[in-house]
């Protein structure tokens, strides 16, 4: 899930590039722009939330039309189970019953709006799964997720950016060659696999960590310190999974603007006048790299909160991720209708702020 | 070289559309136009240097003294230099060899079951002892249920005389826990005892007259006894023998019954079995009549006062997470298959979905960015909103629900397998229409497209043969690297149970297993050779697709 969301991201530079009708390239200039800019800054974010909005529309009726054409087994399998029961009701009934409490039983362009007009004052119904609130279910999950993915985001950005510098700096020398490689694994790892392994060594053979959950068995009698420190242990191996399998992809992105940035021509001045080149690198190079990294992790921002679904299942941690898993796979129709939803809004989110970083960051980017 | 180039050069100027066959290049470069003027000259030169070549020798200026080489194989000189990309290239070639060759050359097909002859305990017969009375009828007479309750009644407090509703019975106490039940003052209806005949056949019924005399005999200590006119003898461990000497039963406190019923237990076997019940060993030997010598052990069931004896026999099992051996390289899976015939097989499910994929992907793509592209305004407009809806929908979570969905509806595994390419392939393409889109709104603004739409060529012409051939370059690129992604998620959803399923083998159902924790502790060769070939694979596929771009980019300088 997490792999996705950043990749996404990353492809963004590249697809908005490809459309100059949202950017267009003005000549550097001073103050004398910044007027107008502020303008069109405010008009153009409104412009990109609007489309953002109508395309959240379609996404929602999309996945709404997708799972309600799903054969629903978790209704008929409650409704078999209630109507076995002595002196119950028959089957079909119970049937027509469970299907007008969660109102299954209007049409699908019907119940889209009527799910809708919900979902818009903050009700998506309950849970089928966990037979309470899915606003609920999600406030009570949704922190551990954040925690794992904001940890993670720093770790990452902390390791793979010296890294994508170094390797830029030393292009095509044996460091560069490592880096570039061992990025490459990181993406090519399987999560599973990778979660297995460290299982293996760290849980198995050293018997550091549990090999699931986010407690301890002792975690009940452990003051509020203890218990801080109990999930963070058991948090340990989960983090570690995330920031290997993510962490190329932001070091390649790095990598690649470092040395677009070299090849610059006032990369070349700057060298021409003497600069030593520490300064080349520290005060013109790298300062310029941070622009497309500052809008790329602040595009990644909102993915904090979508949860690592493959990576908490694997460590049984009851994220955001995790719960949702159970509930898809045990056809919890207002959960998942949730759970997407939520994840398209954070996708458009993610675009959105990158937008308008690259726009606000890069005083040479102004926008039409 | 230069000779190798020039046939192919002066085709394409015989040609005349010499736009059909721009090579592709990089995106930065101008395509087409640079390289029809560049054939145009090199020809031209070409023509000079016939006419007014002197037979063998070069002139200066005669072009084949210069190396030419195409952009394409300008590419392929800069790929394979790379020396990364080929170690990619080459890991990439093994995989296949493995895949596709491997699964000829292996001796066992993907779904063959292996066993092993494992000796087993199994439940062979039980023992009880006899705590409870048991019933014999006289001949002719009436012994029923009433009778029998109100006579143990009796015995439990001592009596020696009960009465029923039948009338009043008197016991008479023939020997110790056996005794014989008259009518009072009257024929005897019966008897009770505790201890059990069984004969050396194969039918364990007796004559109530004969059982009567032997029960007699033996609760007594006495060491003969006649019954229906014969004389018999009995031994010192309960045997009888007949006047011939032949043995035909015993007699014994235990009830032993065969676990199945298709086993017959032979007298040799009760007498060596109860032989260990006196000396309280526990477990015995016995040879049977076939002569195969079979361990035996007692294990006493309190639950249900018995004793349970199991045989160790030999038994056809399935030969589940057998080691690695010469017979099988990497051991075997839980189904007794083996493991590297799986790898094999599963690697060609693997590499076959993730092209699959990667082509309907790159197919819808490539069309709907490329009308998108070329047309622009409104076309373009609608077909980039609906990316950009697709591109919202996330595809993990579609992809498990869709999953969990077939497994409820109990699909069959090759059916899923076509649903689980075609779901992919179609939450693949927006990426892929975006890149494409965005190159062909770059490359319809250059002068060779001018050209296109001067020489009156059709617009499907100029899209397919003009445009999407400059893009190929980006979409070899995208698509190598996509594969490599297409194949974790696959994996993923098989590890998850919702992708392949079996008994169709994949790298990631194989790794399934590993979710067992007895697995993941013990047996390494179930779940770490896939794991590794999952990882090679897909870091070659990236290798490979690192090292085209480079490669296609001329602006990188290796």
């Amino acid at each position: 899930m997490r792999r996705r969301t950043i990749r996404s991201v990353i492809t963004f530079k590249n697809a908005s590039g490809g459309s100059p009708a949202f950017l267009l390239f003005y000549p550097f200039s001073g103050k004398s722009y910044l007027a107008p800019e502020e303008v069109s800054v405010r008009k153009y974010i409104l412009k990109r939330v609007l489309i953002s909005i109508v395309i959240l529309f379609f996404v929602a009726l999309i996945i709404y039309i997708l799972m309600r054409c799903l054969p629903t087994s978790y209704l008929e399998s409650i409704a078999q189970q209630k109507s076995s029961q002595p002196g119950a009701k028959s089957y079909e009934e119970w049937m027509e019953q469970l299907k007008s409490t969660y109102g299954m039983d209007k049409g699908i362009i019907s119940g889209f709006f009527t799910w809708l007009g919900k979902a818009l004052t903050g009700n998506f119904g309950d849970s089928w799964k966990f037979t309470v609130p899915v606003v609920d279910k999600f406030k009570s999950v949704i922190g551990v997720s954040f925690v794992m993915g904001f940890i993670s985001l720093i770790l990452e950005i902390v390791i793979a950016i010296p890294l994508g510098i170094l390797a830029a700096m030393k292009q095509n020398s044996k460091t560069d060659y490592t880096i570039s490689v061992i990025a490459l694994a990181g993406i090519s790892l399987p999560t599973f696999f990778f979660a297995s392994l460290l299982k293996l060594v760290f849980s198995v053979k050293l018997e550091w960590f549990d090999l699931f959950g986010l407690v301890g068995r002792n975690h009940a009698h452990l003051d509020a310190f203890g218990k801080i420190l109990d999930m963070g242990h058991h948090l340990v191996l989960p983090i570690v999974t995330l920031v290997v399998i993510s962490f190329g992809s932001l070091m390649r992105y790095t990598r690649t603007n470092m040395l677009e940035v070299m090849n610059s021509d006032y990369i070349r001045t700057a060298r021409a006048k003497g600069l030593s080149e520490r300064k080349v690198i520290y005060h013109h190079a790298f300062r310029n790299t941070l622009i497309p990294i500052v809008t790329i992790i602040g595009g990644s921002l909102p993915g904090l909160f979508s949860g690592a679904l493959i990576t908490e299942t694997l460590y049984s941690v009851e994220g955001i991720g995790y719960v949702s898993y159970q509930a898809m796979t045990a056809g919890d129709i207002p959960f998942s209708m949730f759970y997407m939803t939520f994840l398209a809004v954070l996708t458009l989110a993610g675009n959105l702020i990158a937008d308008i970083l690259y726009a606000v960051v890069d005083p040479r980017v102004r926008i039409a | 070289m230069a000779d190798k180039n020039r046939p192919d050069n002066m085709d394409d100027l015989k040609n005349a559309n010499v736009f059909d066959n721009v090579p592709a290049t990089h995106m930065n470069a101008v395509p087409g136009k640079a390289t029809a003027d560049h054939v145009n000259k090199l020809n031209r030169q070409n023509a000079d240097g016939g006419k007014s070549g002197n037979g063998g020798g070069f002139s200066l200026n005669d072009d084949r003294r210069v190396k030419v080489l195409s952009p394409g194989a300008l590419v392929a000189k800069r790929f394979f230099r790379n020396r990364i990309a080929m170690v990619g290239l080459i890991a990439l070639l093994a995989m296949f060899l493995f895949s596709f060759l491997g699964g000829i050359i292996s001796p066992y097909s993907q779904s063959q079951q292996f066993y092993r002859e494992d000796m087993m305990m199994k439940e062979y017969a039980s023992a009880k002892e006899s705590t409870d009375l048991s019933y014999d009828t006289a001949p002719g007479q009436q012994f029923g249920g009433v009778i029998q309750a109100q006579l143990s009644l009796a015995l439990k407090a001592g009596k020696t005389e009960f009465s029923t509703s039948k009338g009043d019975f008197e016991i008479v106490e023939e020997g110790p826990d056996f005794y014989a039940v008259k009518i009072k003052n009257g024929d005897e209806i019966g008897i009770a005892f505790k201890d059990i005949i069984s004969s050396a056949g194969s039918d364990d019924s007796v004559s109530y007259e004969y059982r009567r005399a032997v029960l007699k005999a033996y609760t007594n200590g006495e060491k003969s006894f006649e019954a229906e006119g014969k004389s018999y003898t009995l031994d010192e461990d309960a045997m009888i023998y007949d006047d011939s000497n032949k043995n035909v039963g015993y007699v014994s406190r235990y009830i032993v019954q065969a676990w199945y019923p298709d086993v017959f237990l032979t007298k040799e076997w009760k007498e060596a079995l109860i032989e260990s019940f006196d000396s309280g060993e526990k477990s015995f030997r016995f040879t049977d009549a076939d002569g195969e010598e079979s361990e035996y052990e007692l294990t006493y069931d309190p639950d249900n006062l018995r004793w349970i004896i199991k045989q160790e026999r030999a038994t056809h099992v399935l030969d589940t997470y057998s080691p690695p051996s010469a017979t099988h390289w990497l051991g075997t899976d839980r189904n007794g298959m083996d493991m590297l015939t799986r790898l094999m097989y599963g690697g060609r499910v693997s590499l076959i979905i993730g092209f699959i994929v990667e082509f309907i992907a790159t197919a819808i793509g490539v069309i709907l960015g490329g009308i998108s592209g070329y047309f622009g305004g409104w076309v373009d407009n609608l077909i980039m909103r609906i990316v950009d809806v697709f591109y919202c929908i996330p595809s993990t979570p579609i992809l498990i629900i869709l999953g969990a969905a077939m497994d409820a509806m109990s699909v069959e595994p090759m059916i899923r397998m076509v649903y689980l390419m075609l779901i992919l392939g179609f939450l693949g393409w927006p990426g892929m229409a975006r890149l494409v889109r965005g190159q062909i709104l770059s490359l319809r603004e250059q002068e060779f497209m001018t050209a296109t739409e001067a020489t009156g060529l059709s617009v499907r012409r100029r899209i397919f043969k003009h445009l999407v051939p400059n893009v190929i370059p980006q979409l070899i690129v995208s698509c190598t690297m996509g594969l490599g992604g297409t194949i974790i998620t696959e994996a993923t959803l098989s590890f998850l149970g919702l992708g392949v399923k079996y008994p169709f083998a994949s790298w990631g159902n194989i790794i399934n297993d590993v979710t067992n924790t007895y697995v993941l502790t013990n047996y390494w060769f179930v779940w770490i050779p896939a794991g590794v070939l999952l990882l090679v694979t897909v870091l070659a596929f990236n290798l490979v697709g690192d090292g085209l771009r480079d490669a296609f980019d001329p602006k990188m300088k290796r």
